[in-house]
């Protein structure tokens, strides 16, 4: 086997120096009856070729994004992603290293995080961020666990426009810890709804924006409604491009801003690996979940970077830590990490112009086509009304190759939405896909 | 203005580093020092060429920012900048790298291509079903493995790592008692060896916890497990083999005693690489187990992530498991995303989507790669190895159970260091000066100073015996009175020890401009 470096003989003198007369005797500990006699029923190995053809066809069973026209968003974003990051992410150095438990050699790593943690800090309008969560739907839960930490205080409030799976995950996660999770009904343009719901219990109010139908919303009123009484404001934002354009969470009014960061760097890969931004103001900074990169020096004095602040860890503080994390997303923040520095802050503004105005150009095509649009303020992504299904025309419409959108009622089947469609254009999105979208809704 | 005038004081008066050669630019060869992107790059500067746009004509008067302030680097510049900050990293493709616990294996570059795929990587999550039917397929595929491999009949593909895997499954144990009319047990019992994010995700869900003493020779202590096994208990989270690298022999006995109790049994199956092929855990009496695919089956660890920990499940908790799950149907594979119907019992939802496809797909290439023999194989390689490693330093270190086997890694105590007044940490830090990451230090808890080494089967003999070699050359400088080789260490890597105390005491988590004044 190709990735198995003993030969028999090795193994045989190995067995010499333990003193073992055979590989058994080393799994003496396991009781007799869940000994397996011999493989089990699977397939044996395969060369690579094999391998490579069986997955191969697997992959061909799919329909790429990038076969044809394209308009899927809701929390998940086809940009395009410079050569470089994917390269420079499969140097074995970064690929095949561990958490950077030794500061020493693992300088590489570290850097990037303490890079990656300032640009997110940057980007959303806050101070200090840690070193990545596993996505942004989980990011929100933690946010919300950490309003409760700050607080004391047991509710949550989530606004009708949150990611359907983002509201889902935060109150399984949150709820399980004994939280009081509200959800208000879903609602195209109706962020603000939240003040109405805050109360003394209130530990925070989470809201998103541009929203899951793509409402862009000033969420400075629910910041100053949330403080005067007390409680926290969690900003949600799934598209991490438009940290471009709109105004940050941070400048708003925000305590804690969560993101997907997909976007930035990483590829759709079906929904994961992605890589979730956590940032707050730094005075909460003792209670945030997960890993942080701090600066400091070594034995000569020079700069470097360590893991820091960990008694709010898992390996530390065990039942007390602030979070179970342990793994998080490194190499998709390092990903993240490049394409913000091949960017730069500029660059990040240029590709937020545009793919606001590819989505202005989705919008009066579709108004062209005679189709309500639904959203008033949007970024890249605009809510429609559909006649019908919009899971039924999203299928017809994917028969005839093209890929028209999100129906809502797959992220929320009980909303009463199931004539909303979800679309969104991004960089990647020709005005010929637009012109082929606009012709098919059209026809349908 | 050079890195070394910038930012904290970087060669304050009463520097210790060694007199010697020095450069003349402060460089070190080959070895460069590297300046943050926030020195480096320009604020207007970028590396990617976009198409110019009209200017913006929307509505979005009022909800616009003034502009980013981050610095970009054209691409020939970034390419420079994160190559050479990698060089300052140690890898498992340089050198064994000997994380107890973490599983530091080869990882196949195979899996890396076939993740790659456009039918893989360009696709989106909420794309219809009809158009994903090769991701639906790969879903299944992989988990028919995983409960093949592990004797379990449901597994739950979407957590995310570990962690998130032990979160699965304590709230799928929850929400079991709870349709049981047993939501009234609020205790989980956790082994004083556990990984720390057992008792965390234990306290996650709500739950209080309480230690199970160890047996001297690194096992579950079944009296006081018995004892404390009362109708409060709602699960055990026991790690087997365990977090001393032994397999806990009294395994039946354990799940036999837990279940009596009304109890459900969770393992943690970060170890699963040294079984894995020779022992299905559905055999033990387990109820709930992520995998770590990140661990056994090769997903590269990315500088901490990204990982994927699917939780294979008992009949008893199946129905709990969290939407989303793949099910056969007359039009071809089907996403069950919502908790409705038949899957009414489903605790909720763990994250957005459907879990780490982009691992999936590398796990599963491995899997193939190695068929139910080369598993097999994989397990005994790893724990052969393991034990070789005890065999080779067991008269110069000291082995924290020293009768019996070992399974996949090889924990020593700090006794032998007794005296010399080296410790576990120097002693670590020494190994990178001899060209290998360090063991995992002080962990687990319940072996003082421990050392725990973790070579998996991707080493061969001729690494082994060098890692060997150097360890026991090391030892015998610790006991040769050789103090300043240690407490000096690391003298030979990109920095020399790092101060930790200072980086809590003032934090300093992101770059401000005042940082940089020189
Ligand atoms: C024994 C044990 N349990 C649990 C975990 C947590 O796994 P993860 O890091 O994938 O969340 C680890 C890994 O570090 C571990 O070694």
């Amino acid at each position: 086997m190709r990735y198995l470096p003993l030969t028999s003989d090795d193994r045989a003198q190995m067995l010499g120096v333990i003193g073992a007369p055979d590989v058994d005797a080393l799994f003496a500990d396991v009781p007799r009856a869940a000994r397996l006699p011999g493989p089990v029923d699977l397939p044996a190995h395969a060369g690579e070729l094999e391998v490579e053809r069986e997955l191969t066809a697997l992959s061909a069973m799919n329909r790429a994004a990038g076969a044809g026209p394209f308009f899927c968003g809701a929390g998940a974003y086809r940009h395009h992603v410079p050569a470089t990051v994917d390269h420079i992410i499969q140097r074995s150095e970064f690929l095949t290293s561990y958490t950077p438990y030794q500061p020493e050699i693992a300088q590489g790593t570290l850097q990037v995080l303490f890079e990656f943690q300032t640009q997110v800090a940057a980007l959303t309008g806050l101070e200090v961020a840690n070193a990545s969560m596993y996505d942004g739907s989980t990011a929100c839960a933690e946010a919300v666990m950490m309003a409760q930490r700050v607080t004391r205080r047991e509710k949550a409030i989530l606004s009708g426009g949150l990611h359907p799976h983002y509201a889902a995950t935060t109150q399984t996660i949150a709820h399980a810890e004994g939280m009081e999770i509200v959800r208000q009904t879903a609602a195209i343009d109706a962020e603000a709804a939240v003040i109405d719901a805050i109360d003394e219990h209130t530990a925070c109010v989470v809201v998103q924006t541009p929203n899951v139908f793509g409402v862009v919303t000033d969420v400075t009123k629910i910041a100053e409604a949330a403080h005067a009484k007390g409680a926290l404001l969690i900003v949600v934002t799934t598209e991490a491009v438009s940290f471009g354009l709109l105004k940050s969470p941070g400048e708003m009014g925000a305590d804690i801003a969560v993101a997907e960061g997909q976007s930035i760097g990483n590829a759709l890969n079906y929904g994961g690996p992605y890589v979730g931004l956590f940032a707050c103001r730094e005075k909460l900074m003792r209670q945030m979940p997960g890993r942080l990169c701090g600066e400091t020096v070594d034995a000569d004095g020079r700069r470097g970077y360590v893991l820091t602040l960990s008694t709010r860890e898992q390996h530390i503080r065990r039942e007390k830590a602030t979070s179970n994390i342990c793994t998080n997303s490194g190499l998709c923040a390092l990903a993240f990490t490049i394409h913000m520095t091949l960017l730069g802050g500029t660059g990040l503004a240029e590709l937020a112009k545009i793919n606001h105005a590819k989505a202005r150009e989705l919008k009066a095509a579709v108004d062209g086509a005679g189709l309500e649009v639904l959203t008033p303020r949007f970024f890249n992504e605009i809510a429609v009304r559909v006649k019908g299904s919009a899971a039924a025309l999203v299928e017809a419409l994917a028969a005839q190759g093209i890929l028209a959108g999100v129906p809502y009622s797959r992220l929320d089947p009980h909303a009463g939405l199931d004539d909303v469609l979800l679309l969104c254009a991004t960089e990647t999105t020709t005005s010929e896909d637009i012109a082929a979208l606009a012709a098919a809704l059209k026809a349908a | 203005m050079t890195m070394q005038t910038i930012g904290r004081p970087t060669r304050p008066e009463g520097s210790t580093e060694a007199a010697g050669f020095q450069s003349l630019t402060g460089g070190r060869g080959l070895l460069q020092d590297e300046p943050l992107i926030f020195e480096l790059g320009g604020w207007t500067k970028t590396g990617v060429d976009l198409p110019e746009v009209a200017e913006d004509a929307s509505d979005l008067a009022g909800l616009t920012r003034a502009g980013v302030d981050l610095p970009g680097l054209s691409e020939p510049e970034a390419m420079r900048h994160y190559v050479r900050l990698s060089q300052k990293n140690h890898a498992i493709d340089l050198a064994l790298y000997p994380l107890g616990s973490c599983t530091m294996k080869h990882n196949p570059r195979l899996n890396e291509k076939a993740a790659r795929l456009a039918g893989f990587a360009d696709l989106h999550p909420l794309a219809p079903v009809s158009t994903t039917q090769g991701a639906l397929a790969l879903m299944d595929r992989l988990a028919h493995w995983l409960k093949t491999l592990t004797g379990m009949p449901a597994v739950a593909l979407s957590p995310k790592a570990g962690a998130h895997g032990e979160l699965c499954g304590l709230l799928c144990i929850k929400a079991a008692h709870e349709a049981a009319g047993q939501g009234h047990r609020r205790t989980v019992l956790v082994p004083t060896s556990a990984h720390g994010t057992n008792p965390a995700t234990a306290a996650f869900v709500g739950y209080s916890v309480q230690e199970i003493a160890q047996t001297e020779d690194g096992r579950v202590d079944l009296a006081d497990l018995e004892a404390k096994l009362g109708p409060d208990v709602a699960a055990i989270m026991v790690t087997n083999p365990n977090t001393c690298g032994l397999f806990e022999r009294d395994i039946i006995e354990i799940s036999k005693l837990t279940h009596a109790a009304g109890a459900y049994f969770y393992c943690d199956g970060a170890n699963f690489n040294a079984i894995v092929g020779r022992v299905r855990p559905g055999d033990l009496g387990v109820d709930a187990m992520h995998i770590n695919l990140h661990k056994t089956f090769s997903t590269p660890h990315g500088g901490g992530g990204p990982g994927a920990g699917p939780v294979v499940l008992s009949a008893a908790l199946a129905p709990f498991a969290p939407a989303p799950w793949v099910v056969g149907g007359a039009n071809g594979l089907q996403l069950v995303e919502e908790a409705a119907g038949d899957a009414a019992q489903a605790f909720g939802r763990m994250s957005a989507f459907h879990g780490q496809m982009g691992m999936f797909v590398r796990a599963y290439a491995y899997m193939r790669s190695h068929g139910s023999d080369g598993l097999r194989q994989v397990a005994e390689d790893a724990v052969l190895n393991a034990n070789y490693i005890k065999a080779r330093l067991s008269d110069v270190m000291t082995p924290a159970f020293p009768d019996g086997p070992c399974m996949h890694e090889a924990l020593f105590d700090d006794a032998w260091l007794d005296g010399t007044g080296v410790t576990t940490l120097d002693f670590a830090k020494a190994m990178i000066d001899e060209g290998f990451h360090p063991m995992t230090m002080y962990f687990p808890l319940v072996v003082h100073g421990a050392m725990l080494i973790e070579p998996t089967e991707t080493e061969s003999k001729r690494e082994l015996d060098r890692f060997c070699d150097a360890l026991r050359a090391l030892a015998a400088a610790a006991k040769g009175n050789d103090k300043d080789r240690f407490k000096g260490a690391p003298h030979l890597a990109p920095l020399r020890r790092l101060d930790e105390t200072l980086a809590a005491r003032k934090p300093r988590l992101t770059w401000r401009a005042d940082s940089s004044a020189s």
